[in-house]
């Protein structure tokens, strides 16, 4: 029993029940919606994995990056180049995790400039790199397709997993489930490894790196060291997120990797609440669905089609500056106080007055650290203070 | 500690255990969900009295300038139809995305067209390098993709790998072979300079072009599209000594070009493929980037060599140019008729009276082989005939050189005809420029 109950403890376990959990509840999505909507769940996969790398970058390293959609490109043109035809005979897994090693690599020799550089002229490096990379696509042309870009053929869905789905559901497989489903399973692997990781020794250190280097380097972190591995671990999801989205989009073009695409994962990581890989799926949920959304909405209302596609830019303003003013700790920060302030109540209506002073949120300190430290050991006095001992 | 964790996990472990048993139920006998319904789903988007078709355009973003305005023009006219009953009994539902010039958004949109609008058809999607991202799915899922809106070569040469999709402006090779034989015959002496865009847009024409003008091109220089400052390359040509420049460009380029090389002191003859001509768009764009240092209104382009394959807004007495005022009074939005809206119009024509001409029985299938068997002799505004055929599903296939001049244009040649690679350059016999639309408006 005292076995078990270490082991449930442990963050790892802990990490793996919700890691099969979400696995669980992402094949019974994926069964129960329109072949459209698995295309839609697949993209918010590809925006969520890239998103979930830059916000332990930035949440937890302290380091801005605005050049994450040019290291997906990274990702998405090394799987495009080796899944030429549908014989191309290099397994998947290992398309992928080459993907995701050439990303960490860029990601490696960045990180090395970006470890000497902070604040604008950190973003400006990195924002380098987001111009540059779509560009070496126009001018080797004849490997990487300029603009026109290099058509990726998708792998059918293997004989098991077609299997498997008609066991599960009664259904066939459609390719894009397929996709779907390896898209949400790159993310729930990715986070999964994130989340430990930042609960690790790794990622103290990265957080004590973005509280106060100076701190951090006489308590014997070599800071270089440690940014340049955060910004290796951010390349490398953002490299797994680049090579989904070739799968999803079926193409590598430099028009898809635009410094839009690097500003809208920063703006997930903002919108979810930064630090947070919930707030990174969140973020990326958002940015999925709501431009849809917001178009269909102003379709239905009988706007033309210019003034209904000039909307969702509209919109997408307007939130960004609605959640930055009205809840600066992003939407999972929202959700989070919600939870903590109903704790808080109850505690206080189990009685125990200064109970209350100690569970009320802490607004300075991120939502991620929350399972860890203070406010779960807060609760766990306020509620056995009242039990008999 | 230990004990409190333990307690918070047990409902998470409950949730799993019971999400897996829920799932293994699923095994039993649900049968919904079907996906896509195989190939018998040729009908997908056409009911008794409605069908309903699809297009990607770029309705935000830098590339929305003018070719958002493509899509309203089709609108009206599908509008027009439908007010007159539409087609065969159907009324003709017209689904436009924006995907911002991006190719995937293009993925994304095409996605929505198909599966949650459940379209019929993509017709006129505009965009290379958009395009092509999704070419290959519309042809893997059987939908036909009807008159792309690019003069690429790959939406016709090869109708064996992409049997459902057809072009529709002129390829750019066959323009720039139209063009470079017109200046190797009348212009011998030139100094040519060629001022490409960097992709197939750019290269297809340089292969075109220098068919008939290897001897006379003294410089090449090319431009990538979203980078603003084209000094180099005009002062690359400047310094060639070239004094007709060739553009193979977008609009938003003639005025950076014109712009860039009148501060340069740099005038050459400028010649510029239909792509980049239109007169009030380079107009406006050039007031707009010269800060009002260069007025806007027509006559930006006087003097300029271009080359048109649909009669244009400043044709006012022409039959079609005449309809396409007509129907825009009639169901147009805000706005006053472009030639951005004329080119949607067209396509819309052609695709209206396909519609017609596969008769009651509407499948995907019948209209490929209805373009295929009868596309070549489709009516029409265009000023040449379709290649359409089961070799070539390559669009209208010439177009005639003239010379810009204040609202209107001069002609400087008659309908030049020709195809990809070696075909002979020949003058339309067909008479295809001289037809007018039925009194209706409505091909029958």
């Amino acid at each position: 029993m005292e076995r078990i109950s270490r082991l449930v403890g442990s963050t790892l376990a802990r990490h793996l029940l919700v890691a099969a959990l979400g696995m669980v509840v992402v094949v019974m999505a994926l069964t129960a919606v329109s072949d459209f909507r698995r295309f839609q769940l697949a993209e918010m996969a590809c925006l969520a994995i890239a998103a979930g790398g830059l916000t332990v970058l930035t949440g937890l390293n302290g380091q801005l990056s605005l050049g994450h959609g040019a290291l997906m490109a990274v990702g998405t043109y090394t799987t495009a180049l080796l899944l030429p035809d549908r014989d191309a005979s290099t397994p998947l897994v290992l398309v992928v995790l080459i993907s995701v090693c050439t990303a960490t690599l860029v990601g490696a020799l960045v990180g090395v400039a970006a470890a000497r550089l902070h604040g604008p002229y950190l973003a400006g490096a990195t924002l380098a790199l987001a111009v540059a990379v779509p560009g070496l696509a126009l001018h080797f042309r004849e490997t990487l397709g300029g603009e026109q870009g290099i058509p990726v053929v998708a792998p059918p869905p293997p004989g098991w997993a077609e299997d498997a789905t008609y066991f599960l559901t009664a259904s066939d497989l459609t390719p894009r489930g397929w996709i779907a489903f390896l898209a949400w399973s790159t993310l729930i692997l990715s986070f999964l490894l994130l989340a430990n990781l930042s609960h690790s020794r790794v990622g103290r250190r990265w957080r004590a790196v973005r509280d106060d280097p100076v701190a951090a380097e006489l308590a014997g972190i070599v800071v270089g060291r440690s940014r340049v591995s955060a910004f290796m671990v951010s390349a490398a999801a953002a490299g797994a997120a680049g090579s989904m989205l070739a799968l999803v989009v079926r193409l590598a073009a430099p028009g898809s990797f635009t410094l839009a695409l690097s500003l809208t994962l920063i703006a997930a990581v903002v919108l979810g609440g930064l630090g947070s890989l919930t707030g990174a799926l969140l973020g990326a949920a958002l940015l999925t669905f709501l431009p849809q959304f917001v178009t269909q909405i102003g379709r239905d209302a009988g706007l033309d089609d210019v003034r209904a596609a000039e909307l969702a830019p509209l919109v997408y303003g307007l939130v960004m500056v609605l959640v930055i003013l009205l809840a600066p700790g992003g939407l999972f920060g929202v959700i989070r106080g919600a939870l903590t302030r109903r704790r808080a109540r109850r505690a206080l209506a189990a009685r125990s007055v200064e109970a209350s002073t100690s569970t009320r949120p802490d607004p300075d300190s991120p939502p991620d650290e929350q399972l860890t430290d203070p406010s779960g050991d807060h609760r766990t006095a306020t509620t056995t203070e009242g039990a008999p001992r | 500690m230990k004990r409190m964790k333990q307690v918070r996990l047990t409902p998470v472990a409950a949730l799993v255990a019971s999400a897996l048993v829920l799932s293994a139920c699923g095994a039993g006998g649900r049968d919904d969900d079907d996906g896509d319904a195989a190939d018998s789903g040729s009908t997908v988007g056409v009911t008794d009295d409605k069908v309903t078709i699809g297009a990607h355009f770029p309705l935000t973003g830098v590339a929305a300038p003018g070719y958002n305005e493509i899509p309203t023009g089709a609108r009206a006219y599908f509008d027009f139809v439908n007010a007159n009953g539409g087609v065969h009994g159907r009324q003709i539902e017209y689904v436009v995305r924006d995907d911002a010039y991006n190719p995937t958004n293009t993925t994304k949109v095409t996605n929505e067209l198909l599966l949650q609008d459940e379209i019929f058809a993509m017709v006129g999607g505009l965009g290379t390098p958009t395009h092509s991202a999704v070419v290959d799915q519309l042809n893997e899922e059987g939908v036909p993709d009807l008159f792309v809106s690019s003069g690429s070569l790959m939406w016709g040469d090869d109708p064996e790998a992409r049997p459902m999709t057809f072009g529709w402006q002129p390829d750019y090779e066959s323009e720039a072979k139209i063009i470079g034989q017109y200046v190797a015959e009348n212009m011998p002496d030139a100094k040519v300079g060629l001022f490409l865009q960097d992709d197939d847009f750019g290269e297809d024409a340089e292969k075109g072009a220098r068919q008939f003008l290897e001897e006379q091109i003294v410089g090449v220089e090319r431009y990538t599209s979203g980078n603003t400052d084209v000094g180099p390359q005009i002062a690359g040509l400047q310094g060639a000594g070239a004094d007709l420049v060739l553009g193979f460009n977008t609009p938003a380029y003639t005025a950076l070009a014109r712009l860039v090389s009148l501060s340069l002191g740099y005038e050459p003859q400028w010649f510029v493929s239909s792509v980049g001509s239109d007169s009030p768009l380079v107009g406006s764009l050039l007031a707009e980037f010269s800060e009002g240092a260069v007025k806007p209104g027509a006559g930006a382009l006087d003097g300029v060599m271009t080359t048109e394959y649909i009669p244009t807004l400043d044709q006012g007495d022409d039959p079609w140019v005449q309809l396409w005022e007509r129907v825009w009074e009639e169901h147009g939005e805000k706005g006053d008729l472009s030639n951005y809206k004329i080119y949607g119009m067209s396509h819309a024509y052609a695709l209206v009276q396909a519609l017609q001409g596969v008769g009651e029985d509407l499948t995907r299938e019948g209209l490929v082989e209805f373009m295929e068997e009868q596309g070549e002799g489709l009516d029409g505004p265009q000023l040449a005939p379709f290649r359409y055929g089961t070799d070539s599903h390559l669009g209208i296939s010439g177009m005639r050189i003239v010379e810009l001049e204040g609202r209107g244009s001069k002609e400087l040649t008659p309908v030049l005809v020709t195809d990809i690679g070696d075909a002979e350059i020949t003058e339309d016999t067909s008479g295809q420029a001289d037809d007018a639309p039925p009194e209706s408006g409505i091909p029958e």
